[in-house]
Formats: structure tokens, sequence, C-alpha cells
């Protein structure tokens, strides 16, 4: 079956669901298939359960993070200019906001095929990051989606056991995200002509001045 | 018959055991700093620069475009490069770099500045008993710590030099023809001028190493 | 090993989100397994509740050894990540290097020349054959056989890091595998030895069963321990030899047929109960298979260029796109996914850790048997903590 298809199976399949084709650049030809929020988690039980699929092994789960990107271009725009219509440029500047995104990678052990590529994407990057769990259908999803989570920040409802799961619990922020800045705590020894030692420098001066602070 | 499992495996471990009082292939320990084994030719640890003729100021092949630099995964080169220019070890005048470092505690002997060096100045030695108790000046090296003359080059990797050596005296010969043709064509007709010898550029595909 | 009757303690309750299930007036005992436990191949904890020997809970910590290495090759060089995949399984790093390579050929659309295929392939059998044999010594090592496997099996081992220095310049950390084909070309000779290794492996593994198959103790200690059923697995994302031991054929090399492995004639080895001696005898089996793929490798290549010529080593940029290519490591199935954006460093980089998933079903094997047995069990999932923590 080709994406065309699966796409055209599960719209029959389930009422509501409209998956999208992501196209791929590059030569590997690994198209995707964007699920959307609502339907996600019937859709892939039905990927799971289906006989001719049979997508019983999700390989590989990880997140994407996309920016918030502005695109600016220029447009004409017809205005009235001491009383006469003009035609004037005017900039105008689209703010497509960023947003999450899970890839699930899915096999069939049992038919030997795959992969078809699965994609979910949050509503944005920063309150609204809920994606549903696989992991009640795939197992597998358990520690990946933890790991999503935790590098992240995608929250998966549903998910049995949702903590950190490489940083340490106390751990805040997300350091998988294009824009996470490191945190200024520098306590080991520099090495020299470090990018390091510049910094680790600025950290010491700024707690040994007395306003600092970090003191 | 229980028990029968476990001695067959002890008759093993004896006949490993005596037969390491006769046969030298079962002896497999090395008693290290007495005894050592050879080193394989290919072995790598950390890098060292390359000089070619006696004087290791003059003779330096690196030029410092700081391409090792950039390409080192761990980043642990540290170089500037010169403002004036020094004739090398043919007499071109070339840049030199004026301070080359390398933090070998944080060096990871991947030899990519070896690949990526389009001079063939950087290589890898094989020297390996370098501990320090001086962590960090110690582990620092310089220029002058990590010149090594090419004979050293010769005598840790001797097929891979002889292969440099031929293809840098192809180099060197192509560019002399060059430099003449363009410099007899100077003299019948003065304009246009003579592109300079350009350096041997680096394609990316053959692997320097 | 530490033990805390009170889960109150910071240390000790961590591992539990539910930690005020755990009735303190009962039997339970709550052990910290790890994280410098000898058997516990590193640094890696697990959060063990105990009914008298029995385990009634059990979860994984880990995250000791975390660097981040996918947030490094993202803000470096598709070529600099190479040697940072060295560093995975640094027991398996010519696997490594080859499902990275096999990834950003397949985001680049590169070609890989006949001789460089060969290489990859024997570079591979033999980076499986040194980790089983030692996987095999160090579950010995954890079942209390002290020192004589492990040795035996290192001693082997020796020969094939020797082959890998003779190659590639170093032991462990190769750093051999390029984009489009390998670094170097064989060196002289390198061929003969490696066709000697091979041809006397089989002696080695003679001796091995020998001296461990047919040993009741070990016999009592692995037969129906810590089964997997195969349905489980399949569930639990488990691959590589775990997989296979419960029953379920499913080899990367035979189903993906990457590389050249359609080339060669060999079996894929099942186990039946999916127990720990399965999961010993499977890794047996596998390695004679690695020799037969070894020895028509060894005889069949042909001299030829080694790399693509395509293929640049600076300045490589890959069209934009996204690729997820994957072989059968030694541990299971090791993925790499890469989305390029047009520029030197990858957008994304995302390594999929067989050890890591492996551990999922660590739990689920383990619950009813002994404390003693889940050091066994743990041992025959293989894992190395540079690849789970990344
Ligand atoms: S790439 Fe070679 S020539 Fe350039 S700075 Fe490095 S060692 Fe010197
Ligand atoms: S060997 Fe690798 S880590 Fe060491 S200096 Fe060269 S590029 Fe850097």
């Amino acid at each position: 079956m080709n994406l065309e298809e699966i796409k055209s199976t599960l719209e029959a399949a389930i009422p509501g669901c409209s998956p999208q084709i992501v196209t791929n650049g590059s030569p590997s030809g690994q198209h995707s298939l964007l699920l959307d929020r609502e339907h996600a988690f019937v859709a892939a039980m039905f990927l799971r359960d289906d006989p001719t699929l049979c997508l019983d092994y999700c390989s590989n789960v990880t997140g994407l993070d996309w920016l918030d990107t502005e695109t600016s271009e220029k447009v004409k725009v017809t205005q009235l200019v001491d009383g006469v219509e003009k035609e004037v440029d005017e900039v105008r500047k689209t703010r497509t906001p960023g947003y999450l995104e899970a890839v699930y990678h899915l096999y069939s052990m049992q038919k030997k095929h795959g992969p078809l590529v699965v994609r979910l994407r949050t509503e944005n990057r920063t309150d609204s990051v809920h994606l549903p769990s696989f992991t009640p259908i795939w197992r597998s999803a358990e520690f990946q989606e933890r790991e999503v989570f935790d590098l992240f920040g995608i929250i998966f409802d549903g998910h049995p056991d949702l903590r950190r799961i490489l940083m340490w619990d106390e751990f805040e922020d997300h350091p998988m995200r294009k824009d996470y800045v490191e945190p200024d705590d520098y306590e080991y020894e520099p090495t020299p002509h470090d990018a390091v030692l510049k910094k680790a420098l600025e950290h010491r001066n700024r707690i040994s001045t007395p306003d600092g602070q970090g003191a | 018959m229980l028990g029968e499992g476990i001695a067959k495996g002890l008759i093993e471990t004896a006949r490993n055991f005596l037969g390491s009082y006769v046969n030298k292939d079962r002896l497999t320990t090395v008693q290290y700093p007495e005894q050592r084994l050879p080193q394989a030719e290919a072995t790598r640890d950390f890098p060292f620069l390359v000089y070619d003729g006696e004087d290791w100021q003059a003779g330096l092949r690196c030029v410092g475009c700081q391409i090792c630099e950039k390409e080192c995964p761990p980043k642990c080169i540290f170089i500037e490069k010169s403002t004036d220019k020094k004739p090398d070890a043919v007499g071109k005048p070339q840049f030199y770099p004026a301070v080359f470092n390398i933090d070998i505690s944080v060096c990871m002997s991947c030899q990519i500045c070896v690949e990526v060096c389009p001079f063939d100045a950087i290589k890898m030695d094989t020297a390996f008993e370098l501990s320090t108790v001086d962590r960090f000046g110690g582990l620092l090296w310089d220029k002058a710590r990590l010149a090594k003359p090419n004979q050293h080059y010769h005598h840790v990797h001797p097929t891979e030099a002889a292969e440099v050596d031929g293809r840098l005296a192809e180099e060197r010969a192509k560019a002399d023809a060059k430099a003449k043709a363009a410099a007899e064509a100077k003299t019948s007709a003065p304009p246009p001028a003579a592109p300079p010898a350009a350096p041997p550029a680096n394609s990316g595909v053959s692997s320097t190493s | 090993m530490s033990t805390s009757m009170e889960a109150s303690t910071p240390a000790a309750h961590q591992g539990f989100a539910d930690a005020t299930m755990i009735d303190h007036e009962s039997d339970l005992l709550q052990i910290s397994l790890g994280p410098h436990h000898p058997s516990t191949h590193g640094v890696f904890r697990m959060d063990v509740v105990l009914d008298g020997e029995r385990v009634v809970k059990l979860k994984p910590v880990f995250g000791y050894l975390h660097r981040n290495h996918e947030k490094i090759a993202e803000s470096t060089t598709y070529l600099a990540s190479i040697p940072y995949t060295d560093r995975l399984d640094y027991m398996c790093s010519l696997s490594n290097n080859w499902a990275y390579a096999l990834s950003v050929e397949k985001l680049a659309g590169l070609q890989v020349p006949e001789r460089a295929e060969y290489i990859r392939v024997i570079a591979a059998e033999l980076t499986r054959l040194q980790n089983h044999a030692s996987t095999i010594g160090f579950l010995m090592q954890e079942m209390g056989a002290s020192g004589t496997p492990l040795m035996y099996a290192f001693r082997e081992r020796e020969k094939i890091l020797d082959l890998f220095e003779a190659l590639t310049g170093s032991r462990m950390m190769c750093n051999y595998m390029r984009f489009g084909g390998c670094r170097v070309d064989l060196p002289a000779g390198w061929l003969d030895q490696a066709r000697k290794t091979v041809d006397e492996y089989p002696r080695f593994l003679d001796e091995f069963e020998s001296l461990l198959a047919s040993n009741e103790i070990l016999l009592a200690r692995t037969q129906g321990v810590g089964v997997l059923p195969p349905k489980l697995a399949i569930q639990g994302g488990v691959t590589g030899p775990i997989l296979r031991a419960s029953g379920v054929n499913y080899d990367i090399r035979k189903v993906d047929r990457y590389g050249i492995y359609e080339r060669f004639d060999f079996k894929v080895p099942l186990g039946e109960h999916g127990d720990v001696y399965d999961r010993y005898m499977i890794r047996m089996l596998e390695m004679r298979e690695s020799l037969k793929i070894l020895d028509q490798a060894l005889h069949q290549i042909t001299p030829g260029p080694i790399i693509d010529p395509k293929a640049k080593i600076r300045g490589f940029r890959p069209k934009p796109g996204e690729a997820y290519g994957r072989i059968e490591s030694p541990k299971g199935e090791l993925g790499f996914y890469l989305i390029s954006d047009g520029t030197p460093n990858p957008y994304r980089y995302r390594v999929r850790p067989p050890s890591l998933i492996n551990l999922t079903v660590l739990e689920d094997m383990c619950l009813g048997s002994s404390l003693a047995d889940t050091v066994v069990i743990f041992g025959t999932i293989d894992i190395v903590l540079g690849e789970v923590d990344r």
C-alpha cells in the first residue's frame, strides 16, 4: 500500500479523520502522513490492527522543534494619497507560529514492510503542547515519548508514566528545543582556548560583583 | 549424569592452563613496560605538525589556514594566523601560524584534522605514554612541541609518508613547470600576468591519510 | 547496593511516580541497585521493590551519562559527528559508523562502491563477533563465573581489535566509514590476517561451548528464567538477538537487505522459549552465522574504488529533506533519523538506540523472579550506557 492508499483507507475507516501527506525532498523518498490530533489515537490503532497494514512495530519516536518563522513580502495596495488612488508598496509580515512535532516510524514485523512515517503536530510551542500518547498502542513508545517530553516538552496525554528520563527531575526547560539557552552555572574547570573559558570568566565576574544576580 | 557439564568445562580450563606452559599461542598476556607489542602502522593518537628541512620554524608546512580548527569536532585546536608572510620550505612566501595550540586533554584522536588539511601539514603521531602531572599546561601543546620533522613521519607511517612525499613532489614539479612556462610567456609577450601557482587544492575526495 | 526502608529519602523515591503506593508496614523492601554496581555495566540504576526475594516492581533509572549527543551533532557538521557516533555504543563503533553513514547516504543519495560495501560488511560482522563474545563473557561473570569465560572472550576480542587497529588506526574509536564509502583502503596483508582470525574463530567457539553449554549450574540459572513472550517483544519494540530468542523472525539484514547482504548465504537463528538460555544460545549461533558471512565476504572481495567520487568531505550540504536509515547492529536495530535544511549542520539528528528501547520490557521479564535472576536477565539484554543515555 502506498501513502495515498493508506490515506484514503484511513479517511474511509475513521469518520472525520483527515490525514495529510507531507512530502520529503531528499532522495530517500520517505514521505510521511500527518495525522490530526483528535483522530490520531484511533487512526494509530487502526494502522496497527488493520490486517493488510499490520504495523505492529513502532521503531522510532522522536520530537522536532519548528520555531516561529517570520516572512516578509511586498504587496501592492491601493491607497488614497492626497485624494488620488495610488498603488503603494507595503511590506507585510506574516508570522507563522512554530509548533512541536512528534514523528513515529512504524514497521510491520509480521509483513516485513515499512517504514510508515507518522507525524503529529502540537498547536504551538508554548502553552498548548499536548499530543495523544501512543504508548497504549505500542509499548516501545514508552521510553521514547518520555524522552521527547524531557527534551522537547511535548506532553503526551494518556502516557502511563510521563516523567523526565535523561535529565534529572528538578531540571527545568527542554534542552533539545532550538531556542534553549544554556544556564549560566559553570562550576567545572575550563579548558584553555575554549568558549567555555570565556563564559566561565563572564560568569565569575558576574558573581564576584556585589550587585551581580548570581552571587 | 549431574556434574558432567561442569567437569567438561573444568577440563577445558585445565587444557588452557597447562597448554600455556607448552604452547606459546595460549600465553597471551604481555608484561607491558618491559615487553611491548609492535604497533600497527595505521595507529594514531595525537596530531603533530610536519616540517621539511632542518629548521622547524622555517620548514613548517602549515600555512595557518585554520581549516582544521574549524573542522575539529571538539574544537581543541587554537590557531592565530600570522600577519606577515615567510618563505616556506621551497621559498614561496606563505602565511604561517603565529600560534598553534592543541589541547590534547580534549583531543579525541579522530584524525579529522589530518583528513581536511589541504597542505599535508598535520599528521597523526603514535606516541602514547604522555601522562603528566600538570593537567592544564602539560596537556596544552604549542607549536614547538607539535613540530616534528618529516623523517619522523616516515618513521611512524612509512607507506603513507612515501605516498604523501610523492604527491607533494609531483605537485611541486607541476607548479614549477607552470611557473617556468608562465615566465617564458612573460618574456615573449608581457601581458597578461601569470596566475600565481595555486596551492594543492583539496578535492575532498581522496583522503590524505 | 544501598537499602532503604523509607521511601521518603529523595534518592530512593526518585524512581517512583507513585511512591505512596508502597506500604511501609509490610515486608516490601525497596532497593536502589546501582548506579555504581558491578552488574549494571556502567552507571545504570534499577529501583527494585522486593517482596522477600521476589521482584514486585522494577523501574530503570538512567541519564547519568547523558551528554545530549543529539544536540552536539546538531551544532556541528555532518562529518564531525562520525567520531561521536563511535562513542555511542563503544563496543561496536564500526556498526555505529555504518548506520550513520547509511542514513546520510539515503539523505544525500550517494552510491557506495562495491569494495566499500564488502569492507563494511566485514567490519560489521567482526564487530558482531567481538560484541557477542564479550556479552556472553559478561553474562557468565554476572552468574558468578568470575573471570574464566570473560577472559577467554577477551582473548579472542583482542585479535579482532588488532584487525581494527591495523585498518582504522584505533582499536575502539574507529571513525572509519565516510558518506559514500570508507576512509582508507585495506592495508597490505590485512585480508590474510583477517582470514586467519576468522578461520581460527570456530576453535574458540567450540572451546567456549564445551566450557559452558552443558554446565549444570548455567542450565539451572538460565532455563525458564526471564521469559519474554513474542507478542510482548514485538509490542515493546525489542530488536536484535533478544527478539529472535523469543522466536520472532526479524533480522534487518534479511528484511531491509541494506548494503550487500542479499549476496550472502546465512541463516537467522531463532529461539523457542525466549528465556535467558535462548538469548545466550542465539548469540553463540549468530557468531557462527557471522563467520559464514565473513568467510564469503573475505573471499569475494575484489579491488576497486572505496568511496563515491561525488562524496565531499568538507562543505557537505545535503538537499533539504529527511531520511531514516537503520541497520542490524549487534544490539538490535540502530537507526539514525536526519533532517537537513540545506546547511552544513543537520537540523535534526536522532539516534534510535537499541539498548534503551530493549530496556522497555526489563520490568516485565523480571517480575516475580528473584533479585539474583534480575541481574542475569539484565545481563542478557546487553546494553551499553553510552548508547542508552547518549
Ligand atoms: S588545515 Fe593544515 S595548513 Fe591549515 S591550519 Fe590546519 S594544519 Fe595548518
Ligand atoms: S585528532 Fe580530532 S580532536 Fe584531535 S585535533 Fe585533530 S580533529 Fe581535533
